[in-house]
């Protein structure tokens, strides 16, 4: 065991934070033709209307990587791989639902008719 | 070290067929994907299924497996039969063409003993072959991800975290080893849930030069007994009494940044939202804090409390609560 670091400041990947093609297939280690088949299948929404002007947000880092990970280990090919992405998706939006739901309902007693 | 039992790990015969090994891992595989699954401990299991399977569906490997003999059991303490593992020749990764060194410094101390490693083979970048790559290759490290869990308070303020990974290293003799390492972590004020944060070369290994791989932190809220965060914006329910529903009031109510002033409007119902903004978490555009309104009786439990709410049943006969209800 080394003696921790202080305080190493790491990136947000937030919305704020904006990559250009070079750089979001170096951080994710893919290839310009694999971010292409990805834009081309409507799984990354960059702003500019050419490669060269893509820009893409920090959240889409996540996508794609989580994205070669599903296709290596389950095999899947782009459009499954799509389609994993926006069930992922839309069960993290009903999780939030639940989670505001159940804040909102109260517990229950017998009664009396 | 323990002995692995790669057939129960699958939950197939040890006769199962290659097909019957595949159905198995792809079927454990989706169930314990990192990515979809939200058990926790997935990743644990999804590096034991992928271990094997790495096994079991190479006829190979599998029959060396095989020839440990059927006298074992999980768990068991296993010493390598001699002649086994590291050094016992070339040629064996090259099945592995998807996994780098590194996953395979992932799979357990059982599998190396076995199948070797990496280093075992004579050494980097000697023999060409890894992956076919030819001598003096460079590879990068995996990336990591790792899940923090953080408070409301945390996400507002900002904090540090230290937290421990293990992180795959090269050591003189060119084997690959886990070891334990240790990081202080900036988590920036006004993160939010499922947010990661990248750490770029923080993730160790890295081999024959090649570059570190890269440290992703999930972002993970632990459950608040007061507030519940959706992105930046905070949600409350906020007790009131009834007459400070019925006649207005200013009152107090907790926000992650402190105690701050609301006014009740005269004539509030139970469960009116009121939107505080810019009292959510903080960012470029901060989120806003939703008070819901909850009307709180107070007990009537003497005598001029039961004569206070009599008072008001008779000041409000004509008023039918359920006048819409239609009762």
């Amino acid at each position: 065991m080394t003696e921790p670091q202080a305080g190493l400041e790491g990136e947000l990947l937030d919305e704020q934070r904006a990559l250009a093609l070079a750089e979001l297939t170096r951080v994710c280690g893919v290839s310009v033709e694999q971010v292409r088949s990805m834009v081309a299948e409507g799984m990354l929404h960059p702003r500019g209307a050419a490669p060269e002007q893509w820009v893409f947000r920090g959240i889409e880092v996540i996508r794609v990587r989580r994205a070669v990970r599903l296709q290596r280990d389950l095999e899947l090919n782009l459009p499954g791989t799509a389609l994993a992405l926006e069930l992922i998706d839309e069960i993290e939006r009903l999780r939030c639902r639940v989670r505001r739901l159940e804040q909102q309902t109260g517990a229950w007693t017998d009664a009396d008719a | 070290m323990e002995y692995k039992d790669y057939y129960k790990i699958l939950g197939v015969a040890r006769d199962a067929s290659q097909d019957d090994i595949k159905r198995a891992y792809r079927k454990l595989a989706r169930k314990y994907h990192p990515d979809v699954s939200k058990e926790p401990d997935a990743e644990k299991h999804f590096k034991e299924v992928n271990e094997a399977n790495e096994v079991l569906k190479d006829p190979e490997k599998r029959a060396e497996y095989d020839a440990l003999g059927t006298g074992w059991h999980a768990g068991d303490e296993f010493r390598p039969p001699p002649g086994a593992g590291a050094g016992a020749g070339g040629g064996r990764w090259q099945h592995a063409e998807r996994m780098s060194p590194e996953e395979a410094a992932q799979f357990s101390d059982f599998f190396s003993s076995i199948f070797g490693d990496l280093g075992g083979r004579g050494g980097m970048g000697g023999d060409g072959g890894f992956g076919g790559r030819g001598g003096g290759f460079a590879s990068r490290g995996a990336d990591q991800t790792a899940r923090v869990r953080i408070s409301l308070e945390d996400a507002y303020h900002g904090a540090t975290r230290q937290l421990s990974l293990e992180v795959p290293e090269v050591d003189a003799k060119g084997r690959i080893a886990s070891r334990t390492r240790t990081l202080n972590v900036r988590i920036p004020a006004g993160v939010t849930e499922g947010q990661q944060i990248r750490l770029a070369g923080q993730a160790g290994g890295g081999v024959g030069g090649g570059e570190a791989g890269d440290l992703y932190l999930e972002v993970e809220f632990a459950p608040h007994p007061i507030f519940r965060a959706e992105g930046r914006d905070i949600h409350l329910r906020l007790p009131i009494a009834p007459w400070e529903a019925a006649l207005g009031a200013t009152v107090s109510v907790p926000t992650l940044g402190g105690k701050v002033s609301l006014k009740v409007p005269a004539g509030a119902q139970s469960g009116q939202r009121m939107r505080l903004k810019g009292r959510g978490l903080p960012g470029k555009t901060p989120g806003d804090a939703y008070v819901q309104l909850e009307i709180a009786n107070p007990p009537a439990t003497d005598e001029a409390a039961r004569a206070a709410f009599e008072a008001l049943a008779e000041r409000f006969k004509s008023f039918n609560p359920r006048a819409k209800l239609g009762v």
